[in-house]
């Protein structure tokens, strides 16, 4: 179930990547349609991060290419919003909630000018959209998992992007903070742009995406939320993994529910 | 106490401890604070290189040589740590051993040519740099000629702090957030390991390759206990710096015992100070802190 689209904010073209001679990802295709959420899910080692990591050019790539915006990353980087693992960086690193979503700004100023008054404004309205106002002069290391990855949201809000790609953005996060952000994520695809969002939770899936990529080294499916997430494509991404009968079971019965209902 | 030559003295160790504060803050940060120590032991086949090749021991033959190979060793760890699949810190064992051993070797197999010994290159001596003074066709002496070399290397490692902060302290936060942005972090971490390279060689003299480490490291590390934000940890490295040149000459002088070796046992002291007493996390404020939180709740 591959659904190419016309005009679409991303193409991967059949994307190999391999560490270490191995191969990670394997003539991964498919296109993305704009002002969507879409979620990209698959097992651990699956390449989702892989993924991610390629279209911002963080690896190099055995085959393959990729366009975003109909154009080579490198000419359109100010559109694009990267959110990494929060799991990534160090937070004991001397520097304020502040500091962190001002790192947003650099890449519209550049290397040698410093941030104006515009930018402490973004910066701001961003701290105040995450609900973090109060804490802009924490220092990082005082942060709890929710409020480190509302840190990052922040940073990536005062990017002012169109295109958000967001590596497991819900991991280590409080029921609180999913919810914020969420709803943030909601209230940025009305404003037409897209995210791509690395996920692994199954359950909460269907409330959250309207756009599906699932991937096992191989890509499994692309398709509007509803066509992919079936019983069928699930057990090929996961195989048939004995906790993934539990959770396939309850997505059926939601299934039922939600059909009957219709009726 | 205090005569010119103690002057010039402290204010080469001032001069060399700022210097490799500065640097080694973002060394630290990168948790890459054993490429310093690395760096420091790779570049002897540099120096008996280029003194071999030149014949003289003169800091502007000695300093560029022995940058090129701290820069080739950097590489060399890079190389084996991504492209071979070697850990980080096997590959910085591995690396700087073998090459403080060449330089070893060359030094044994030209003993009689060399006038350069491993004491001298391992320990340094700060005590002899007015012994070498730059001298002007007039007469004028302008003081030990290391320091007309540490000088406008502190003032060069400033400016480009100060000119690239925001790539420098972004690629040492989020690597991978930076290269999303743009920014080449493989030719910063290249700037860095050049600017460590040339920094620790200009540093032997003075310190030599063993203590330079007290000051890459210890200092930055003291100097991130006390403080939240990066560019207050810079500045502290300044104050530090400043403190440990003080109280490290004075110590020495007042014991009769190696000056570096006490410049670098006062970092040590200050770290433990630091470590026990910083208002953010030291270890007795915050056992104070509990205590009376103890008595609150009773």
């Amino acid at each position: 179930m591959i659904i190419q689209v016309e005009k679409p904010v991303l193409e991967v073209h059949d994307l190999t990547v391999s560490y270490h001679q191995k191969p990670v990802l394997w003539g991964v295709d498919f296109s993305l349609p704009g002002g969507v959420m879409a979620g990209i899910m698959g097992p651990n080692g699956s390449g989702k991060s892989t993924l991610l990591k390629s279209i911002m050019g963080l690896l190099s790539l055995s085959g393959g290419r990729i366009s975003v915006f109909s154009k080579n990353l490198d000419e359109v980087r100010k559109k694009v919003s990267y959110v990494p693992q929060k799991e990534s960086v160090d937070w004991d690193f001397p520097a304020t909630v502040k500091d962190v979503v001002m790192m947003g700004r650099y890449g519209h100023l550049g290397l040698l000018r410093r941030p104006g008054k515009i930018d402490q404004e973004i910066v701001e309205e961003a701290l105040e959209q995450v609900n973090m106002q109060d804490l802009r002069n924490r220092q990082l290391g005082q942060l709890s998992g929710g409020q480190q990855q509302r840190v990052f949201l922040a940073r990536a809000l005062a990017q002012q992007a169109d295109l958000y790609l967001m590596d497991e953005p819900f991991v280590g996060v409080d029921a609180a903070t999913e919810q914020i952000l969420v709803e943030l994520l909601n209230g940025l695809k009305q404003k037409g742009k897209t995210l791509i969002v690395v996920h692994h939770n199954l359950q909460t899936a269907p409330d959250y995406f309207d756009w599906l990529v699932l991937l096992n080294q191989r890509l499994v499916a692309s398709a509007p939320f509803e066509q992919a997430f079936t019983a069928a494509l699930l057990q090929e991404t996961y195989g048939g993994r004995l906790n993934m009968l539990s959770t396939l079971a309850q997505h059926m019965k939601k299934e039922q529910f939600a059909a009957r209902e219709h009726r | 106490m205090l005569n010119s030559d103690a002057i010039w003295i402290i204010f080469t160790g001032f001069l060399v401890a700022s210097s490799c504060g500065l640097l080694g803050s973002f060394l630290v940060l990168r948790r890459m604070a054993m490429v310093g120590d690395a760096i420091s032991h790779a570049v002897l086949p540099g120096i008996v290189i280029g003194y071999l090749v030149t014949g003289s021991r003169e800091p502007w033959v000695m300093v560029p040589a022995a940058g090129l190979l701290g820069i080739l060793t950097s590489s060399i760890i890079e190389v084996l740590h991504q492209k071979a699949g070697v850990q980080s810190d096997a590959s910085i064992g591995v690396t700087f051993t073998f090459l403080f051993a060449i330089g070893v070797i060359l030094i044994s197999m030209f003993a009689g040519q060399v006038d350069l010994d491993q004491e001298c290159v391992l320990y340094g001596e700060i005590a002899y740099l007015p012994l070498n003074p730059l001298v002007l066709a007039n007469g004028w002496s302008l003081g030990p000629k290391m320091v007309w070399i540490l000088m406008p290397l502190l003032l060069l490692i400033s400016l480009g702090i100060y000119l690239f902060y925001t790539p420098l302290s972004l690629t040492a936060f989020d690597p991978a957030f930076a290269l999303s942005i743009g920014i080449k972090v493989g030719f910063w971490h290249q700037v860095l390991m050049g600017a460590v390279s040339f920094t620790t060689v200009a540093s032997f003299d003075s310190v030599g390759a063993i203590l330079v480490v007290a000051f890459l490291v210890v200092i930055p590390s003291t100097a991130w206990l006390l403080s939240q934000r990066l560019p207050l940890m810079l500045g502290l490295c300044l104050l530090l710096a400043f403190i440990i040149s003080v109280t490290g000459y004075l110590a020495a002088s007042w014991l009769n015992v190696s000056i570096s070796g006490a410049m670098a046992c006062s970092s040590g002291v200050l770290f433990v100070l630091a470590f026990l007493f910083s208002p953010l996390e030291g270890r007795v404020w915050l056992a104070f802190k509990k205590k009376s939180q103890q008595i609150g709740s009773i």
